[in-house]
């Protein structure tokens, strides 16, 4: 069996004007299809390709670069597509509201410090809100295609929340701005997904 | 309105835009460093050596005008910043970068950022591009055997720097050698895998080429030999020796 590109279930443009159709198309249809295809390649004719992508991500110390980075790749955007949603923004809701309040003090603390770990990756990465082993919310941050599933994490968890800070999520509309592209990330967050993920 | 109408516009949006903010996509906000410089400054940004448009076709004028009055002026700034925090009076890149690792990240990130960007604005020009001339042609010829060979591995390092990085032509004990390096690290750091005096340099961060070539980094790869400046290559191996 091999891994395929999972459909958005929005249009291109159903994020605007908080994320442009173009970056959206080009983000989903080139990038992530690449490390699908690569991902593919990389595990083809391998024990791999009967794997979850959860499994491969758990055990990442014993799969070459490749693996890591498209599997990485591939489990990443497929999350980050679905923690976006037109009707997003706004505020958590229910258990995971009250935890993050129980985390981090309140909403606008926790908005602070998850921004503070988006800016500060320094060149390509991704920002996450995990829920670590016990159970308790943390915000840690990964470079390149690395996630807090993997073996080799710093900072180890289930993900709650990510959001993508290679250049490629944001250059076409920001640029160099990633402070901006984060801000208005916050508009398009999907909390009912988030919330889901936090009750598994 | 014409296409160069709209240009101006949008860099004067990017501008009004941008105010502020841009060095917060690097290091830490503009207001932790509040204050702390204390009016000597280390580090300047060189304007580039030719106009923003000069590489085109092969690298758009909007592209370069960003790459360098944005991207390398945060690196500047706020390797400034950083120098006056943390108490760092040292005046060369050269010799911050020889012992980077016993510094900060941040002076780490933002000292590489100076130096590779100064180096690569260099290694460009307007027509430029073709075959290696004087003592890079023979450099090249007796480490790789061809330029076509030269080539195809220096291509190969550059695209697969998996995230942001370079890749290097360096020059070590007589002979060069082709590697790549993550985010702004570079082969004079204490800290780099891949050592040596860089001759020759290649930005793959997605900043360099994203506006133009979107994901296709190999497209920017090739289109990039055509801007080589081989006087500057030429002038970095004198270095070496
Ligand atoms: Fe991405
Ligand atoms: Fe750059």
């Amino acid at each position: 069996m091999s891994f395929t590109l999972p459909a958005l279930t929005y249009a291109f443009d159903a994020l605007e004007p908080h994320i442009d159709a173009k970056t959206m198309e080009i983000h989903h249809g080139k990038h992530h299809q690449a490390y699908v295809t690569n991902l593919n390649n990389a595990i083809a004719g391998t024990d791999a390709e009967k794997l979850s992508i959860e499994d491969i991500c758990k055990n990442i110390s014993k799969y070459p670069m490749p693996v890591r980075n498209n599997g990485g790749g591939h489990y990443n955007h497929s999350l980050f597509w679905t923690l976006l949603s037109p009707n997003g923004g706004g505020l958590p809701t229910g258990p995971l509201a009250a935890a993050i309040d129980e985390a981090f003090g309140n909403f606008e603390e926790f908005k602070t410090k998850f921004n503070q770990a988006a800016a500060t990756r320094f060149g390509s990465g991704w920002a996450w809100l995990i829920k670590n082993a016990s159970g308790k919310l943390e915000i840690c941050s990964t470079p390149n295609q690395d996630n807090p599933l993997m073996d080799i994490a710093e900072v180890k968890g289930f993900p709650i929340i990510g959001l993508d800070v290679w250049e490629h999520a944001y250059y076409l509309h920001y640029q160099n701005r990633r402070p901006d592209y984060c801000t208005a990330w916050w508009n398009v967050v999907n909390w009912e997904e988030a919330a889901k993920r936090f009750a598994m | 309105m014409n296409k160069k109408t709209n240009r101006r516009k949008f860099i004067q949006q990017v501008g009004m835009a941008t105010l502020g903010t841009i060095a917060l996509s690097q290091i830490k906000p503009v207001s932790a460093f509040a204050n702390s410089l204390d009016g000597e400054v280390l580090f300047t940004l060189d304007a580039l050596p030719y106009e923003f448009k000069a590489l085109e076709p092969h690298i758009d004028a909007l592209t370069m005008e960003i790459h360098h009055d944005r991207h390398h002026r945060a690196y500047v700034d706020n390797l400034n910043k950083l120098c006056a925090k943390e108490g760092i009076q040292e005046k060369s890149i050269e010799v911050i970068l020889s012992k980077v690792g016993s510094y900060s990240a941040g002076v780490k990130n933002n000292a590489g950022g100076h130096y590779n960007h100064s180096l690569f604005w260099k290694m460009m020009k307007a027509n430029g591009g073709g075959l290696p001339t004087g003592a890079a042609n023979d450099a090249i010829n007796a480490s790789f055997g061809t330029f076509d060979q030269f080539k195809t591995k220096f291509i190969e390092a550059s695209k697969s720097r998996f995230g942001s990085g370079w890749a290097w032509l360096v020059a070590k004990d007589g002979k060069l050698n082709i590697g790549s390096t993550a985010n702004q690290e570079n082969p004079l750091m204490d800290i780099s895998e891949l050592k040596g005096t860089p001759v020759l340099c290649l930005d793959v961060w997605e900043h360099a080429y994203y506006l133009k070539y979107q994901n296709k980094r190999a497209d920017y790869i090739d289109a990039w030999f055509n801007t080589i400046n081989w006087d500057t290559v030429n002038a970095q191996l004198k270095l070496a020796k």
